[in-house]
């Protein structure tokens, strides 16, 4: 513990000067950003309008309560429809992205050169990229539908799933993989049987963690018109029927309740 | 049947592992290869395969150059080779029987491998190894739901289904209680008699290596230092090898009068 | 055992399946082929729709060989600074509401009737997705940033307090436990006992949600709670393919440097 000297006195100090330099620097410049960026955004706002906040909450709220529950019936198919989003589009992300990964992990790379950057490439654009925009563009090339919603979701996924799948692979231990090239196999048999096996639980967690999310993500890209609950959740909105709007929530808090529970079983099964 | 010319090995790092060691093994001949820790006793073996290429001279297994080969050659030489490690360095997540059979992926296609869809013969060889190193009752176990000295089993039935000319066995003991150890060595010894194997060892425990093999070489800092019986090994040829030190301890005799069935 | 030897030579050997049970396991892979059958009947697909997009899809692709920033750079310059700062302020926020919550949501630490309260915030953060928060509070608060900050900062302390009070939960209680028997206020104990242990974590989490915040803030223009998303949402309304790639570029780039800086200093703080 670093010491000052003061009028011929020790004192104890916790951090040195520099390190508490740096603390207060950074709590100064902390709330300075803080203050500046709330300063740009309470000029953007419309303050008049805030002040009838309550009024509108109250509102919402007074015509959200009771829910129509008869709508349920209309909700059935888009219900359905978001699942398949949701795992078919898992699904599809998965099978791209497992190449991608085996393309990213440095031990794994057939080029460090090329390769490697490229595949690095594809995963931070999809990751950086909500699902929303990528919903936004594939209904604007393939149309309003279910299509456009499994393919952004896939899109979107790719780029997570690769991402955890490469540091996995990056992770596995060396000499068991040695251990088969030593057996005199082939490449893709040091694979199937040096590195898939070690990588087996990562990517089965991955896949349920990502289908979870998706499921969650899936239930408002029908605001962009992929299709899914978030379709009639956009109608009613439009509408104002709030009534309705509140059954759609319900049923989607319930859809991620379920989903987020049946992962965690899954994925107490496999590990 | 195994000769190295000058191997040597330079690792990037600038360690030079191997310096220019020449080695001349007759078939069936078991060796046990010793030396201080960083000595490149590990190097040494793991150029034989071709794990670590050498940075120069040449390795010939049985009259054919093995420095140089790439792809299918290459396979084709490592299948001749069987490897035992440390470690054991079985795939963890597979089964006892898979990690056996994985000894033949040389030989077998990918499809087939990929589908566990192995020729009765190799399975029928599998079975026999897993009877002959006492672990047949574990065959459809998960590797890591095994002991050391299980696993260790194992791994040499995945060495010998390889049907090679020549094991390469990287510390086999170093992992495993003194009695395990004795009778993993024995196995391995039992093993390269009946088949007529030769091997190189590499070994820590001096008095295990002189119990077992048939001739002893050591290496210190990448060079030959050492090479001869187990019976030259005299407390001078370890302060040789080693440094200074107590010596008449560690050669002492030990009795050989444990079980060699015992489970390990 | 050699009986045992000769009982099994000859016979085939199968992998054993992951699941035991045949009845279970055919019956799993019968359910999954109906699933997928008839998921993959309801996915309608216009052949003829997707062939006339396919022009579109080529002139996205084609948008990045050519990004235009300069034809909308007001918009963009506007959109990406109200971004920005819905970013950090909305950062700034969530951490400082966190911190408390990760406390209350900590078993160890907390008592259990303010543990409920702290957990029960926590999952209705995370279960409800940020554009629906976003939806209503645009139609509480109107159209503009300050939607977009509120939805975020709720959405930060659901990631943020939960992973955190994962931490505290998780921590090496020696320490904290020491402190408390030198008779220290509960104030002081937190400070010396738990803060230390948590901070590298905490610092590391905080730059991670800053860049999910900016991601996301780069959404909540669709549905006018802010940000560059507006902007984003015109050009893609015009197909104004190239704007749109101008756009996505300047997101990519700013997350992959939020990406290596959060790195940068993750490193330095272990
Ligand atoms: N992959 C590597 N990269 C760089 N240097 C290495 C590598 N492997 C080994 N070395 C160096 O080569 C030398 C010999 O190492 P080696 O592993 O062959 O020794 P060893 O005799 O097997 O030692 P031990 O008894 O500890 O296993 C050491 O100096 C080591 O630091
Ligand atoms: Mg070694």
């Amino acid at each position: 513990m670093p010491m000052i000297e003061k009028n011929g006195q020790k004192i104890w100090q916790v951090r040195d000067r520099k390190a508490q330099f740096i603390r207060w620097a950074m709590w100064f410049f902390g709330t300075v950003a803080f203050l500046m960026a709330w300063k740009v955004i309470s000029d953007g706002t419309e303050w008049y309008y805030v002040q009838t906040a309550p009024q509108a909450a109250n509102d919402i709220i007074t015509r959200a309560w009771p829910p129509k529950w008869g709508y349920i019936n209309k909700l059935w198919g888009p219900i359905w429809d978001t699942v398949n989003i949701a795992t078919i589009g898992t699904i599809v992300s998965l099978m791209l992205a497992v190449p991608i990964a085996f393309m990213a992990a440095r031990n794994t790379t057939p080029s460090m050169l090329f390769v490697r950057p490229l595949a690095l490439l594809v995963i931070v654009a999809s990751r950086s990229v909500n699902s929303l925009i990528w919903a936004l563009l594939l209904v604007s090339i393939v149309g309003p539908g279910v299509l456009a919603g499994v393919v952004a979701i896939s899109i979107r996924s790719i780029g997570f799933c690769a991402k955890l799948l490469y540091e996995a692979i990056e992770e596995i231990n060396e000499t068991q993989v040695e251990a088969i090239t030593a057996t005199g196999a082939r490449p893709w048999q040091v694979m199937v049987y040096g590195i898939v096996p070690q990588i087996m639980p990562s990517f089965a967690g991955i896949a349920v963690f990502r289908w979870d999310i998706n499921i969650r993500e899936s239930t408002v890209l029908g605001l962009v018109g992929a299709g899914g609950i978030g379709l009639q959740l956009n109608s009613s909105l439009n509408i104002l029927s709030w009534s309705q709007v509140s059954l759609i929530l319900m049923v989607i808090l319930f859809a991620v309740v379920i989903s987020e529970w049946v992962s965690a079983k899954v994925r107490g099964a496999i590990i | 049947m195994l000769e190295l010319k000058q191997l040597t090995k330079t690792y990037k790092t600038g360690d030079q592992a191997l310096k220019a060691v020449d080695l001349t093994m007759p078939a069936g001949q078991v060796l046990a290869l010793i030396g201080p820790s960083g000595a490149g006793k590990s190097t040494l073996i793991r150029c034989v395969n071709q794990l670590v290429r050498p940075t120069s001279g040449q390795v010939f297994l049985a009259g054919d150059e093995v420095t140089g080969l790439k792809g299918n050659a290459l396979r084709r030489v490592r299948r001749r080779m069987g490897m035992i490690f440390q470690e054991y360095a079985l795939v963890e997540r597979l089964t006892v029987m898979e990690n056996v059979l994985s000894g033949r992926l040389g030989y077998v296609g990918f499809w087939r491998s990929l589908f566990r869809k192995f020729p009765q013969k190799d399975v029928d060889e599998a079975y026999r190894l897993l009877d002959r190193v006492g672990l047949l009752h574990m065959a459809d176990k998960r590797a890591d739901e095994l002991s050391g000295g299980q696993r260790q089993r194992v791994g040499i039935a995945r060495a010998l289904i390889q049907d090679p000319a020549l094991l390469l066995v990287d510390e086999p003991t170093a992992s495993l209680d003194p009695k395990t150890s004795r009778q993993i060595m024995r196995l391995i010894v039992e093993l390269c008699k009946e088949r007529g194997l030769a091997a190189i060892i590499n070994i820590h425990d001096v008095a295990l290596a002189q119990m077992f093999v048939e001739r002893v070489v050591g290496l210190k800092m990448g060079a030959m230092v050492f090479d001869g019986g187990p019976d030259d090994l005299v407390p001078d040829v370890l302060t040789e090898v080693y440094g200074e030190e107590d010596w008449e301890a560690t050669i002492e005799k030990v009795d050989d009068d444990d079980d060699a069935d015992g489970d390990a | 055992m050699s009986t045992d030897l000769d009982a099994i030579v000859g016979k085939p050997w199968k992998k054993p399946s992951f699941i035991k049970n045949p009845a279970l396991r055919w019956g799993l892979v019968i359910l999954a082929v109906v699933y997928f059958y008839f998921a993959f009947t309801t996915i309608d697909v216009n052949w003829a729709r997707i062939y006339r997009g396919l022009d579109r899809g080529w002139q996205f692709i084609l948008g990045f060989a050519n990004p235009d920033f300069t034809s909308r750079w007001s918009d963009i310059y506007a959109g990406f600074m109200e971004s920005v700062v819905m970013t950090v302020a909305s950062t700034v926020a969530g951490i400082a509401i966190s911190i408390p919550i990760a406390l209350g949501a900590a078993r160890n630490i907390a008592p259990l009737p303010v543990y409920m309260v702290c957990r029960f915030i926590v999952s209705i953060s995370r279960a409800l997705n940020e554009i629906i928060v976003a939806i209503i509070l645009v139609k509480i608060f109107g159209f503009g940033p300050l939607a977009g900050f509120l939805t975020l900062s709720f959405a930060t302390i659901g990631f943020l307090s939960k992973l955190l009070a994962e931490e505290i939960e998780s921590m090496n209680m020696v320490a904290p436990e020491a402190i408390q028997s030198t008779g220290s206020s509960w104030a002081q104990w937190i400070n010396f006992g738990v803060q230390p242990q948590v901070m590298p974590r905490l610092i590391g989490l905080s730059m991670y949600r800053l860049d999910i915040n900016f991601r996301e803030s780069a959404v909540l223009g669709l549905v006018g709670a802010g940000g560059i998303g507006a902007t984003l949402n015109t050009a893609f309304d015009r197909y104004e393919f190239d704007s749109v790639a101008a756009i996505l570029l300047i997101i990519i780039v700013t997350v992959m440097s939020l990406e290596y800086l959060s790195g940068v200093i993750r490193e330095r703080i272990k």
